[in-house]
């Protein structure tokens, strides 16, 4: 017998799309592994007594047990173990910065080369739901009947709502999710883009939660065409509020009023939800620019960036006052980003916008920066030197973070908010100053993750659950761990 | 939801159409002020359109649009009985409406049938309401009938003199506001030109102008700052701070060049449709 300690192959990479290519497509970067690769990663796992990933991850992935019936080959298992508590496990695979969640906490991690959790987690949705289009219909579908007379509402359709309305309706409540814009799913529709997250795989997401009786109102502002008191008289027993954090931020500097000059929110807006890099297909127009500024080091600006690049760019340049490390942003979309021929400005910050005679922008003052010492939460901050120089940009987009949006809250004025002027909850529970009114996510944190908006989901939907079914209610409330949240900034 | 034409009247052939849709839900919480978007169809822009009118007891709206470009000829193209595939509102802040006596409400163009929902509207809180409007001729003319329905002095004015006085709106306003010493609000909707003009004029009459900013959207909600525009040097959104400023504050010129930075686009894209419709522009 081999007496040698196993050693530890390299993580199983994802194939993608060379460079080169994708910057002239909207396709999905990464095209995910194969089973044999799916096989061979899970095989890495060392399937620990104390399996510490799961510490990592807000929604608590049993990480050990799908990854163990992965080992085996068994998708099925391995999905059902997912789905136990997490409903949108196709795009938190995608989207959750797991290099500080689950893969951070990984025992691997310390060598460097921790199990790719979320790439499994991404094969195992995507194969589970290509295998078993049909088997779902079909199968063991263990949902009770939908009993119209416990009816709770969610205000607001992106990954927060989205949970609480998944939970819900799997232990037969009713709910009705009002969302604003025409397409559910909050930033993952209108933020995040196509070669990130197709929409394909949220719509598929909606569909399923349609299918377990969750009605989706499209269209419907909260505090505008519908009140929170409005939907309490309308006979629900709660109502959660998941309206996130979408009021742009800007600059305040001189210039940034000039057309060319965007909020990400906007630039994103019209090429995701408007589909603007198909137009004239899609009517939404696209302002195209050669030579753009980004202003930011978030995913947001990650984002915008690669999509200025994808709409025919020549050079786009991302403008951050810190440096490469302490961008908040996933550590894969800047490996992209850079793969793809990103500029980056580092060590900067705009002062001014120029621009002509028709109030168009062409160009852009930036003042050099230095770092000076680090502040409370550890991340130095950057400081004037009073030098500047100039770049030329036609196209601008400023993501520089978000504040809460404001439209529900001013209609709600019950709602206690805090300095920042988010919703103030109950940790617990996620229950507001209103009772029987939750709220979780971005409009109480603040602008974080997907995950840990839908951790805040999943916590109130307990405790609805728990008001609403009594001794019905599912007994295993375990404690949450809460993530490392990344700022947007 | 797609909500249901179920009424469609001509007003200016080809140019200018008044749909009533079948919106309870927004007809029960519309104010004077509010405003929809819509997307007609799956691969459609989000467009605004002012409520014209509700009927909270029949559960409709009415909108009135003036066809300019893509997105207003293809909603052109629905007849009573088609869906228009995404309604949404109400958005906007809605007027505010005090009573202070006489009211000047000004209306240019398709801003006609915006502004009778807020003539309505003072109407009801009990002020004396003085409607000015104005076109190139008279065939152009909205709403006439409607506004002397209730107001109490309609004033028209036509650029060719085909009806009412001959001129622009300034001119029917000039006159009114010499006449009367005691206007409390002067309201203006158009062409934003025309509002610049109310607000130019009325100014040194120093009687408060509330203009009806049209900037170009996306969500209406707060989310994307397309909408921004300068008032009083302060950034705004007019889709949730507005879309009603104070005109005397407003940035006109910002807001006509930021309004025309899509133009190669819009134009592109009108011209498209055009051609897929075998009509050559
Ligand atoms: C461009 C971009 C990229 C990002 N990338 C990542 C990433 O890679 N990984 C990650 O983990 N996180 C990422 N984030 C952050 C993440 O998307 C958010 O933290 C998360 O979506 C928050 O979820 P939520 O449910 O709280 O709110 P949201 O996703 O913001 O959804 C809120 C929804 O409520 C709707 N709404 C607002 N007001 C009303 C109202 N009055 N009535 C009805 N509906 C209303 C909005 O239209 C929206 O659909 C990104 C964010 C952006 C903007
Ligand atoms: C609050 C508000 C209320 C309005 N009410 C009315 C109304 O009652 N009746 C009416 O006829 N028009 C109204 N408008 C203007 C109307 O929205 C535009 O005419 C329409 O969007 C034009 O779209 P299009 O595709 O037909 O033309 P396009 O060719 O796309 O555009 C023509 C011009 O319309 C403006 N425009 C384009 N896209 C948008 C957009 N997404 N949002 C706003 N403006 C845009 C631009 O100035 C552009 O140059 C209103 C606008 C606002 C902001
Ligand atoms: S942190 Fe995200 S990717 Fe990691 S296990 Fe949890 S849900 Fe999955
Ligand atoms: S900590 Fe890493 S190796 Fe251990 S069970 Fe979790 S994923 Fe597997
Ligand atoms: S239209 Fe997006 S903020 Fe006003």
């Amino acid at each position: 017998m081999d007496k040698k300690p196993r050693k530890l192959a390299p993580r199983t990479p994802m194939p993608e799309q060379p460079a080169k290519e994708r910057v002239k497509n909207f396709s999905e970067v990464t095209t995910g592994y194969t089973l044999d690769m799916a096989v061979a990663e899970a095989a890495r796992c060392l399937q620990c007594k104390k399996p510490v990933c799961q510490i990592g991850c807000p929604v608590e992935v049993p990480i050990k047990a799908f990854i163990g019936h992965l080992q085996k080959g068994d998708v099925t298992a391995a999905y059902k173990a997912i789905r136990e508590t997490n409903s949108l496990p196709a795009v938190c695979g995608r989207v959750c910065p797991q290099e500080v969640q689950c893969e951070g906490a990984c025992v691997l991690a310390k060598k460097g080369e921790p199990v790719c959790i979320g790439r499994l987690e991404r094969f195992t949705a995507d194969e589970y739901a290509a295998r078993s289009a049909c088997e779902q219909l079909t199968g063991d579908k263990a949902c009770p009947m939908i009993r119209e007379e416990l009816k709770v509402a969610c205000i607001g359709g992106g990954p927060a709502s989205l949970t609480v309305a998944g939970y819900l309706s799997t232990l037969g409540i009713k709910v009705h999710v009002y969302e604003a814009l025409h397409e559910p799913g909050g930033v993952l529709v209108y933020g995040i883009p196509e070669f990130r997250l197709p929409k394909a795989i949220v719509k598929r997401e909606v569909q399923a939660m349609t299918e377990n009786g969750v009605e989706f109102h499209l269209n419907w502002v909260g505090g505008r065409t519908i009140t929170v008191q409005d939907l309490f008289d309308e006979g629900c027993q709660a109502v959660f509020i998941g309206v996130g954090a979408g009021l742009p931020r800007f600059l305040k500097v001189p210039g940034e009023d000039m057309t060319g000059v965007f909020s990400a929110n906007e630039y994103l807006s019209r090429a995701n939800l408007g589909r603007a890099y198909a137009f004239p297909e899609y009517d939404t127009p696209p302002f195209l620019g050669k030579q753009v500024v980004v202003v930011g080091g978030g995913n947001v600006a990650m984002d915008a960036a690669r999509t200025a690049m994808r709409m025919g760019a020549d050079k786009v340049s991302l403008v951050y006052r810190r440096t490469k490390n302490e961008m908040p942003c996933r550590l894969e979309e800047l490996e992209h980003a850079l793969d793809e021929g990103l500029h980056l400005e580092i060590l900067t910050n705009p002062v001014r916008f120029a621009g002509d005679e028709n109030g168009r922008v062409t160009g852009v003052t930036l003042e050099r920066m230095k770092l000076g010492d680090p502040d409370e939460a550890g991340r130095c901050t950057p400081n004037c030197t009073g030098e500047y120089f100039d770049i030329p940009c036609d196209l601008a987009v400023i993501a520089v973070g978000t504040g809460p949006n404001p439209l529900l809250l001013e209609a709600t004025p019950g709602l206690e908010r805090n300095r920042r002027g988010y919703i103030e909850v109950n940790e617990d529970t996620g229950e507001t100053s209103m009772a029987n009114v939750f709220a979780g996510g971005d409009i109480v944190t603040g602008a974080a993750t997907v995950i840990l908006a839908m951790g805040a989901g999943r916590r109130a939907a307990k405790e609805i659950a728990r008001r609403l079914l009594g001794d019905d209610a599912p007994q295993d409330v375990p404690p949450l761990h809460g993530g490392v949240p990344a700022a947007q900034d | 939801m797609p909500v249901a034409i179920l009424k469609k009247r001509r007003l200016i052939p080809g140019q200018t159409s008044e749909l009533t849709l079948d919106a309870s839900h927004i007809a029960r919480k519309a104010r004077p002020g509010n405003f929809v978007i819509l997307r007609v169809s799956e691969k459609g822009e989000r467009i605004p359109l002012t409520i014209a009118d509700t009927d909270p007891q029949a559960g409709t709206i009415t909108i009135v649009y003036l066809v300019v470009g893509k997105s207003t000829a293809e909603l052109e193209t629905l007849e009573e009985g088609d869906s228009i595939l995404d309604v949404c509102g109400p958005l906007g802040k809605p007027t505010h409406i005090e009573s202070c006596g006489t009211v000047v409400c000004v209306g240019g163009g398709t801003g006609i049938a915006a502004m009778h929902h807020i003539a309505k509207g003072h109407k009801a809180a009990g002020n004396r309401v003085i409607t000015v409007i104005g076109s190139r001729c008279e065939d152009l003319l909205l709403f006439k009938e409607e506004l002397s329905m209730f107001a109490d002095e309609v004033v028209v004015t036509t650029n060719d003199g085909s009806c009412g006085m001959q001129g622009f709106v300034t001119d029917g306003l000039r006159m009114v506001l010499d006449r009367e010493p005691s206007v409390g609000e002067v309201v203006a909707i158009g062409p934003v030109p025309m509002m610049e003009a109310v607000a130019n004029l009325t100014r040194p009459y120093n009687v408060k102008t509330t203009v009806s900013l049209n900037s170009i959207m996306i969500d209406g909600i707060g989310m994307c700052g397309a909408c921004r525009v300068v008032v009083g040097g302060e950034v705004k959104f007019a889709c949730v701070d507005g879309p009603e400023f104070d005109g005397h504050q407003v940035d006109f010129a910002r807001m006509r060049q930021r309004l025309s930075a899509f133009k190669p686009q819009e134009e592109l894209s009108w011209a498209e449709f055009r051609r897929l419709r075998g009509q050559e522009a």
